[in-house]
C-alpha cells in the first residue's frame, strides 16, 4: 500500500479489501465498553482543516482516539493560515511538529498532493476541492459490504452534481476496482466533457436506471450551482433528479439508499426517502469511523496487531 | 568598435563559411575572408543563426521588479539568442500610455543586451473598456507597432473592431490574447480528460477557438491585421488555415511549451505547468508541431513569464500562471521540430527571428545574414544535451516547466549589432 491515501485509484483491490477487511474488525470496537484501542500510542496525527467540515473532522479525530494516537487539531479559522501563511509553512510546522499522519481537507483540488511532497508523514485526504474525498469511499463501500455482501458486479448509481463532486470521483474509482457496475445521472451540465474515459456508464435519465440498482448514492446539490446555469431551477432539479418516495418504490427491493450528508432534504431527496429502512445514511456516519480507523491504522503501521489487546488505563 | 571574423559557421545549416562583422553590420560572408585586424570566432561545427526575436515576452518591469526586470530579462534573452524582444504591457502601470512604453524602451537600451521593444496595450489599465492612446504609443521613441492586452482578451467585439480600424493609420497590429472570459470563468487547466479526473475547472479549446474566429472575421471586415498570441488548439489552427486561405491578414504565435508539454504534466499538481493558455493534449501538440512547419503559425514566441518562487510553491488553483522560457526556447524548437525533421535551420531562422521581426515591423531585425545586414547573430551548438537546471538561469525567475528535462543544443554566441552580448556561452 502507498505511503498516502490521496487518490482512491492510489488503492489496488488487495489494498482496498484489506482496508475494508480491517475496518470490519475495528469497527467491534465500538460494541466494546472501552471503545480503544493501544496500536497507534506515541503517534501523532494532525487534523488540517482548512475548510469548515464539523463532521469530517470529528470522525477522523474519533477514529485516531480510538487507536490512542495524540491528536492535533489545526483549523485553518483563525490561524496563521488564514492571514496568509502558504500551505508550505504550514507543512514546514507540522514536520517540526513530527507529525506521523496528516489528515487534510482543503478547498484546492491536489493540496494533499502538495502536501505530500513537503512533509515525511502519511497524507491522508480527507477531501480537496472537487478533486476527490477517498475515505468516505471506502466508509460507502464498507457500508454497501455490510448490507449488501460483495461488491462485485453490484449495479451502484449516483445521482447528482458530479462535474464538482469529490465523493463521486473517488466512489467511481474504488468502486471500479471493487468490480461494482456504476452508473451516474445526472443533468448533461453536471457531467465533466470528458466523462466517456471514467470507468462507468452515465444516464441523463433517473427513472430508467432505478429498477436496474442495487445501491442508489444521492450527492449534495451545492447551493452555488443554483444561480449558474447548470439548471433551470431548483424545482425543476428536483423534479427530474430528486429522489421522492414515488421513485423509490421502483428500486429492487432489497436496494439501500445512500447520502454523504449533509442532506438538501425536499432537493435532491424526500424527508421519507431519507428516513426509511432503505437508508444508510445514520450507518454511513458510524461505518465512516471505522474506516478511518482501518485507514490510520494500516498508513501509520501500528507495531502492535489492530485488535487484541484492550487499553488497561 | 572591434570587428569580428567568424570562421567555418554554418550559416542556417549549411556549408562552413565565414562572417565578417565590422562596424555592427555584415561585412562580407564567404569563404577565405581577409579579416585583418578582426578577432577570430572559431565556430566549427556551429550553426549561425540571424538574432532571434521574441513577440511575447513579460520582463515585468515596471511593477515586479522582483520577478524581473528589463536588465536581467534580456540578459537571459541574450543567453537564449535573442537580439530582438517584444515586452509586454500588463506591467504596473500598465504599458497604456507613450510615458510607460518609452521609460521600457530606455531600460532596454541603457541595458544594452538586447532590443526592447514594448507592446502598447490597446485598452486603459487592459480592461477592455476604452482605447488606449495608440497614436501617442506609435509615435512615441518606442514606436510602438504591435498592442496586445495580452494576459486579458479584448473580449468586446466593438472594442476590438475599433483598434483593428486604428491602428491601420500607422501600420500596427492587434496581438489578441484569445480567451473568451465567461467560458473560463475559474479556469485551472485544459478542459478534457484530464481535468475530469483531477477535479479541476476546465479551460475549454473552444474558449480560445471562438475569439480567434470572431477576430479574424473582424480582420477581414475592416481589412486590418490581427496576430494571435500562443496559439495552443488544433482547432484554432484549423480557424488560421482557413482565414489564411481567404486572404485575410493573420498571423499567428506558438509557444516552446505548447510545442513540447501536454496536460498530462498536470496529474504531479505543480503548478511549475500552470499557464494560460493551458497545456493542451497530445494531439493539440501534434497539430501545432505541423502548423508551425506548414506556416499556418507564422512564429514561435516565448511568452516569457517570470514568477518568484513563491508563486508557484503553492496549491495549485492559488499559483500564478505562466513559465520562463527565453534561455530554453531555441532548444525546445530544435527538440520539437528539428530533430522530428518537421524544420530546418532555415525555417527555424524564419520563424524565430524574419517572421517575428516581420509582424512588429522591425527593419533592423530579423534579416538574413549577408552583407550589409545588421550584425544580429546567434551561434549555435546544436550537439550537446544536458538537463534544465533552473539554478542556471539568467533570469530573476526559476519558473522553468523544463527543469531536468533534457533538452539539446548550447547557445555559444550573440551579436547584437557586431557586439557579442554572449560569448563562449557566457553573458559579456
Ligand atoms: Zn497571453
Amino acid at each position: 500500500m502507498n505511503r498516502h491515501l490521496i487518490s482512491a485509484a492510489d488503492l489496488s483491490r488487495d489494498d482496498a479489501l484489506l482496508i475494508l477487511d480491517t475496518a470490519e474488525e475495528l469497527s467491534r470496537v465500538a460494541d466494546q465498553s472501552v471503545k480503544k484501542l493501544p496500536t497507534l500510542r506515541g503517534r501523532t496525527v494532525v487534523n488540517l482543516f482548512f475548510e469548515d467540515s464539523t463532521r469530517t473532522r470529528i470522525s477522523f479525530e474519533a477514529a485516531a482516539k480510538r487507536l490512542s494516537a495524540d491528536v492535533i487539531n489545526f483549523s485553518a479559522k483563525g490561524s496563521s493560515v488564514s492571514k496568509g501563511e502558504s500551505l508550505k509553512d504550514t507543512a514546514l510546522t507540522l514536520e517540526a511538529m513530527g507529525a506521523d499522519g496528516v489528515v487534510i481537507r482543503h478547498g484546492a483540488s491536489g493540496a494533499p498532493h502538495r502536501l505530500a511532497q513537503w512533509v515525511r508523514g502519511s497524507v491522508v485526504n480527507a477531501g480537496d476541492g472537487t478533486h476527490e474525498h477517498p475515505t468516505q469511499a471506502l466508509l460507502d463501500a464498507f457500508t454497501m459490504r455490510r448490507r449488501l455482501g460483495n461488491l462485485e458486479g453490484r449495479r451502484v448509481t449516483i445521482v447528482g452534481d458530479v462535474l464538482h463532486s469529490r465523493v463521486a470521483r473517488s466512489n467511481v474509482l474504488l468502486l471500479a476496482t471493487l468490480g461494482a457496475q456504476v452508473t451516474l445521472v445526472a443533468p448533461p451540465t453536471l457531467f465533466p466533457v470528458a466523462i466517456g474515459t471514467w470507468p462507468c456508464e452515465i444516464s441523463y435519465d433517473l427513472d430508467a436506471v432505478l429498477p436496474k440498482s442495487d445501491v442508489v448514492m444521492m450527492l449534495r446539490v451545492q447551493q452555488e450551482r443554483m444561480n449558474a446555469a447548470y439548471f433551470p431551477t431548483v424545482r425543476e432539479y428536483s423534479r427530474r433528479y430528486g429522489l421522492d418516495a414515488e421513485r423509490m418504490a421502483r428500486l429492487p427491493d432489497d436496494a439501500i439508499v445512500m447520502h454523504p450528508g449533509p442532506m438538501n432534504r425536499g432537493v435532491e431527496i424526500a424527508a421519507e426517502v431519507a428516513d426509511s429502512v432503505r437508508s444508510t445514511i445514520v450507518e454511513q456516519v458510524a461505518n465512516g469511523v471505522s474506516a478511518r480507523m482501518a485507514v490510520l491504522y494500516l498508513l501509520l503501521g501500528g507495531s502492535e496487531p489492530a485488535i487484541g489487546k484492550e487499553v488497561s488505563a | 568598435m572591434t570587428a569580428y571574423l567568424i570562421r567555418d559557421a554554418r550559416v542556417l545549416g549549411g556549408e562552413p563559411t565565414g562572417i565578417l562583422v565590422r562596424d555592427g553590420v555584415i561585412a562580407a560572408v564567404g569563404a577565405n575572408l581577409d579579416g585583418g585586424d578582426a578577432e577570430v570566432v572559431d565556430a566549427t561545427g556551429l550553426i549561425a543563426l540571424p538574432g532571434l526575436v521574441d513577440l511575447h515576452t513579460h520582463l515585468r518591469e515596471p511593477g515586479r521588479e522582483d520577478a524581473e526586470t528589463v536588465e536581467s530579462g534580456t540578459k537571459a534573452a541574450a543567453m537564449g539568442g535573442f537580439t530582438a524582444v517584444h515586452a509586454m504591457a500588463n506591467t504596473d502601470p500598465v504599458a497604456d500610455t507613450a510615458g510607460v512604453v518609452e521609460q521600457v524602451w530606455r531600460l532596454g537600451r541603457e541595458a544594452g543586451y538586447c532590443d526592447v521593444h514594448p507592446v502598447g496595450a490597446v485598452t486603459n489599465g487592459i480592461r477592455g473598456e476604452t482605447l488606449a492612446e495608440l497614436g501617442a504609443m506609435a509615435d512615441s521613441a518606442a514606436r510602438v507597432r504591435v498592442f496586445s492586452d495580452d494576459g486579458h482578451c479584448v473580449s468586446d467585439a466593438v472594442i476590438m473592431r475599433r483598434a483593428l480600424e486604428y491602428v491601420k493609420a500607422f501600420d500596427g497590429v492587434v496581438a489578441q490574447h484569445a480567451q473568451e472570459p465567461r467560458l473560463t470563468e475559474g479556469a485551472q487547466m485544459n478542459e478534457g480528460e484530464m481535468s475530469a479526473a483531477l477535479g479541476m475547472t476546465g479551460w475549454p479549446a473552444v474558449a480560445e477557438e471562438a475569439i480567434i474566429a470572431r477576430d479574424v472575421l473582424l480582420t477581414e471586415h475592416v481589412g486590418s491585421r490581427l496576430h494571435v498570441c500562443h496559439v495552443s488548439t488544433a482547432g484554432s489552427v484549423e480557424i488560421i488555415r482557413w482565414a489564411k486561405s481567404k486572404g485575410i491578414q493573420v498571423t499567428a504565435e506558438v509557444t516552446p511549451h505548447h510545442l513540447l508539454l501536454n496536460d498530462t504534466r498536470a496529474g504531479s499538481y505543480d503548478p511549475i505547468f500552470k499557464v494560460n493558455p493551458p497545456l493542451r493534449t497530445p494531439d493539440d501538440v501534434t497539430a501545432l508541431r505541423h502548423a508551425l512547419a506548414d506556416g499556418t503559425i507564422d512564429c514561435v514566441a516565448t511568452d516569457h513569464a517570470p514568477h518568484p518562487v513563491e508563486a508557484k510553491e503553492t496549491e495549485w488553483a492559488v499559483a500564478a500562471m505562466g513559465m520562463i522560457g527565453l534561455e530554453t526556447a531555441l532548444h525546445v524548437v530544435q527538440e520539437a521540430m528539428i530533430e522530428t525533421d518537421l524544420l530546418d535551420w532555415a525555417g527555424v531562422a524564419d520563424r524565430m527571428a524574419y517572421a517575428p521581426a516581420r509582424i512588429g515591423r522591425l527593419s533592423g531585425q530579423g534579416r538574413p545574414i549577408e552583407a550589409g545586414a545588421p550584425a544580429n547573430i546567434t551561434l549555435y551548438d546544436p550537439s550537446p544535451r544536458r538537463a534544465v537546471d533552473p539554478a542556471a538561469m539568467t533570469s530573476k525567475s526559476r519558473n522553468t516547466p523544463f527543469a531536468g528535462l533534457s533538452l539539446p543544443g548550447r547557445v555559444v554566441a550573440t551579436f547584437l549589432r557586431g557586439r557579442p552580448t554572449v560569448l563562449e556561452g557566457k553573458l559579456q
